[in-house]
């Protein structure tokens, strides 16, 4: 089952370079260097298989030989002691189908392109309060509490129905929900209270319907207050913490690169910039895991029944073969005219992100209309190191002060 | 060239939608993809053929005839 390494094998999660929140993790970048699939380790003392080149990636995701579900005993897990609480209360995404599509399907109708492109008034009406509020307070202001957050937060929250007077709740079990250090009985015990909290909602929803998620799923009577809790979790912890962490660490790239800045202000290139952002950025830095159902030939490699597997998104979105053009800059810099539709930074296969229609709007708006309307927009401290989160699941900043 | 679809294979992400909204729609009811030409123009195979490796389930199936290359 398990082979020797013959290699020091990177143990995963792999800690970021200091203060550079845009590359993977070095160690990640080493092992795809050597080989499209590596042997790790995990923290727990066990082992998988980390994946790091395009199609391989991409196999993993897509191939229903190699399952999400979180409850079969040998789903690699990244950090020791969540496997029981994950596996409790599985979502969609660590479920395999009939039963992830059944609860996803419930919600695609709320993530349809032309659902979100009906929204995009509304969700430019929220940025540009988020804009006058900023403006209103005064130069420097940290942007993330003042509008990387806030904008996604008050999207979301809308959608689902979750009064936004909340969000200080939702906002600090989100974050224990995807830290890599809070312990498993935090971990419980905040999963706990936001699937209460959601829940709770939900059932308030059914005597007081309105125009939101909660209450389309609770109008349903082939789901349980338990599934729609989950479903609701998942749609809120992803729906903000992602989002917010792309508009905070876009800005800083794009405030290190002025003259690519420039370039939102053409409406045509913004879609495109958008794109490049998600390739470069890949938030989801841990990579995602999955476990072999079959003896899998992968990149030359023999993955075998039961083994774990991670597929690192990051790394497959800096493939130099497929993301740089003849002339063009390196994979891993910023260019945003660069074709980078190809990318993964929202997964692949079945499991591939719900809300990507929603976040590429929101992105779209946040940045084009935070250049826009602060044109003199800079880095408060340009010589500071960024405020990386250095315990989340998700790449992310705790501030970054702007002056404009 | 040809481009049919698998509904059962559909998990709605939109990327089809996103990269040539000409060709494929999403159904309001239940969110799945549907074609809205059964005949392409040569200037769309390209964006139809990208459409098609980007879709994550893999319900699009392009079929070249020889004639679009």
């Amino acid at each position: 089952m398990t082979s020797t390494p013959t290699a020091p094998a990177p143990l995963l999660p792999a800690p970021h370079d200091s203060g550079c929140p845009f590359a993977p993790p070095p160690a990640y970048t080493e092992a795809a260097r050597a080989a499209s699939v590596t042997r790790a380790g995990l923290l727990d003392g066990s082992s998988c298989w980390l994946v790091t080149g395009y199609p391989e990636v991409r196999t993993v995701l897509s191939d229903r030989r190699f399952s999400a579900d979180a409850r079969r005993p040998e789903f690699p897990v990244l950090i020791p002691g969540r496997r029981e609480l994950i596996a409790a209360n599985p979502s969609f995404l660590r479920l395999d189908d009939p039963e992830h599509a059944r609860l996803r399907r419930m919600v695609t109708g709320d993530f349809l392109v032309k659902r979100v492109e009906a929204m995009r008034p509304g969700i430019q009406q929220i940025v540009d309060e988020a804009v006058d509020r900023m403006a209103a307070a005064g130069s420097p202001a940290d942007l993330v509490a003042r509008y990387a957050l806030p904008v996604p937060s008050l999207v979301i929250c809308l959608l689902l129905g979750v009064p936004y007077e909340d969000r200080q709740l939702f906002q600090d079990l989100s974050r224990v929900l995807i830290s890599t250090t809070a312990d498993e009985a935090q971990v419980g015990r905040a999963q706990q209270e936001l699937l209460d909290y959601l829940g709770g909602l939900a059932a308030q929803k059914r005597h007081r319907p309105g125009d939101d998620i909660l209450s389309r799923l609770v109008a349903r009577e082939d789901l349980s207050l338990r599934e729609i809790a989950s479903t609701g979790l998942l749609l809120l912890v992803a729906g903000h913490e992602t989002t917010a962490n792309m508009i905070a660490l876009s800005t800083l790239l794009l405030l290190r690169h002025p003259e690519q800045a420039a370039r939102l202000a053409d409406p045509a290139a913004v879609p495109g910039a958008v794109e490049e952002l998600l390739r470069l950025l890949t938030i989801v830095h841990t990579g995602l895991p999955r476990v072999a159902l079959e003896d899998v030939e992968l990149g030359g490699t023999l993955i075998r029944a039961g083994e774990g597997v991670i597929a690192m998104l990051s790394t497959a979105n800096r493939d130099e073969e497929l993301f740089r053009a003849p002339g063009g800059r390196p994979a891993d810099e910023l260019d945003v005219d660069r074709d980078a539709r190809r990318h993964v930074a929202f997964g692949f296969g079945v499991h591939q992100c719900l809300g990507q229609p929603l976040a590429r709007a929101e992105l779209q708006i946040a940045l084009a209309t935070l250049f826009r309307r602060l044109p003199g927009l800079r880095l408060a401290s340009p010589d500071a190191e960024p405020a990386v989160r250095p315990d989340s699941l998700i790449t992310g900043l705790r501030e970054l002060p702007v002056a404009w | 060239m040809q481009v049919s679809i698998d509904q059962d294979r559909c998990c709605s992400s939109g990327q089809c939608v996103t990269t040539v909204p000409e060709v494929f729609e999403q159904d309001d009811h239940d969110g799945l993809v549907r074609l809205r030409l059964t005949v392409l123009a040569p200037a769309q195979y390209a964006d139809v053929r990208l459409a098609s490796e980007l879709c994550p389930g893999g319900a699009i199936t392009v079929t070249e005839d020889g004639t679009g290359a």
